[in-house]
């Protein structure tokens, strides 16, 4: 990324979403806790690739990359993380609605 | 891409992202089923993940334009500041965490600008959440490159005699921006200071504003 030549910096601007301030803040609390830092956050990320950063989202990776931290310490498993977005999928088809009521 | 839509602006003049209305995306499923996990196993409460947003909603570059405002102001701490950026604004009541502050100065022969070319390190203690062309592709692979070429597309032109540094920030190694005092300040409060000084102008790609 650094060096390689690319297109006039964009500017456009957006006010986060509340998902995106939540991914934000688990990163700062989960590292907070112990359990991974920044450079664990940034590994995770280095790994996933180049066609990641063109296809998802920047907090879209930092998700992923929160939860492979989480998974990797022992937090949780996978399955506990599998189960638990299965019941959230069920509340509802926004995510307003998929909020624990 | 899932989350460009630029057809509303928002009061601050930014367009909406989708959030609460929008089909119900599986990376936001992950995000919420994250965060019940971590509350069921005590790792943090509610509260916290709010207070945590709060916290950072509160963070804005008027932080960082208090500091360089001071350090405008008075060359002890200015010394200070350059010679330890963490602990003068520490000292100042920033939190800024574990992290390395360094405060780099703009001089008549010297431009400074930040950049974070692995992903998005950025002062946030002192500037709040970096703006989006922070962490562009574009922003990141460039500045490194022809970084005189990048500043221009942000109004800056630098002098060919005038040096520019680029500084590649780290997870935990932060830069911030020591912009130079503008002429024609003497005098002035740190208040009034404080106002020409701005985000870019900490990131290195502005100039803090002419007085008046």
């Amino acid at each position: 990324m650094g060096g390689d030549a690319a297109g006039p910096v964009p500017n456009d601007q957006h006010d986060f979403a509340l998902w995106e301030k939540r991914v934000d803040a688990l990163m700062i609390l989960g590292s907070a806790r112990g359990h991974f830092t920044v450079d664990g956050l940034r590994r995770c990320l280095e790994d996933m690739g180049e066609q990641a950063f063109e296809d998802m989202t920047y907090y879209e990776r930092w998700v992923a990359s929160v939860n492979q931290n989480f998974v990797e310490a022992g937090v949780y498993t996978l399955e506990e993380l599998g189960a638990k977005m299965a019941e959230v999928k069920a509340r509802g088809d926004t995510y307003g609605a998929a909020q624990d009521a | 891409m899932p989350h460009d839509h630029h057809d509303h602006l928002s009061p601050s003049g930014h367009p909406y992202r989708e959030d609460n209305d929008a089909p119900l995306s599986y990376w936001q499923t992950m995000e919420i089923a994250i965060r019940e996990i971590m509350i069921e196993k005590g790792e943090f409460t509610a509260a916290e993940v709010n207070a945590q947003i709060e916290a950072m909603d509160a963070r804005s570059p008027t932080n960082g334009a208090k500091v360089v405002a001071r350090a405008w102001d008075e060359p002890d701490f200015k010394a200070a500041l350059l010679a330890d950026g963490s602990k003068a604004t520490r000292e100042m009541g920033f939190d800024i965490g574990p992290m390395n502050l360094v405060a780099v100065e703009n001089t008549e022969d010297i431009h400074n600008v930040i950049v974070c070319t692995l992903c998005s390190c950025y002062p946030r203690n002192l500037l709040g959440l970096p703006p989006d062309w922070y962490k562009t592709r574009e922003y990141r692979s460039r500045t490194v490159r022809e970084p005189r070429k990048v500043l221009a597309e942000f109004g800056v032109e630098l002098p060919e005699t005038t040096t520019c540094r680029v500084h590649d920030s780290t997870a935990d190694m932060r830069y911030i921006v020591l912009p130079a005092r503008p002429k024609g300040t003497e005098g002035w409060s740190q208040q009034q200071l404080a106002e020409l000084v701005t985000r870019d102008a900490m990131i290195g790609t502005g100039l803090a504003k002419d007085p008046g």
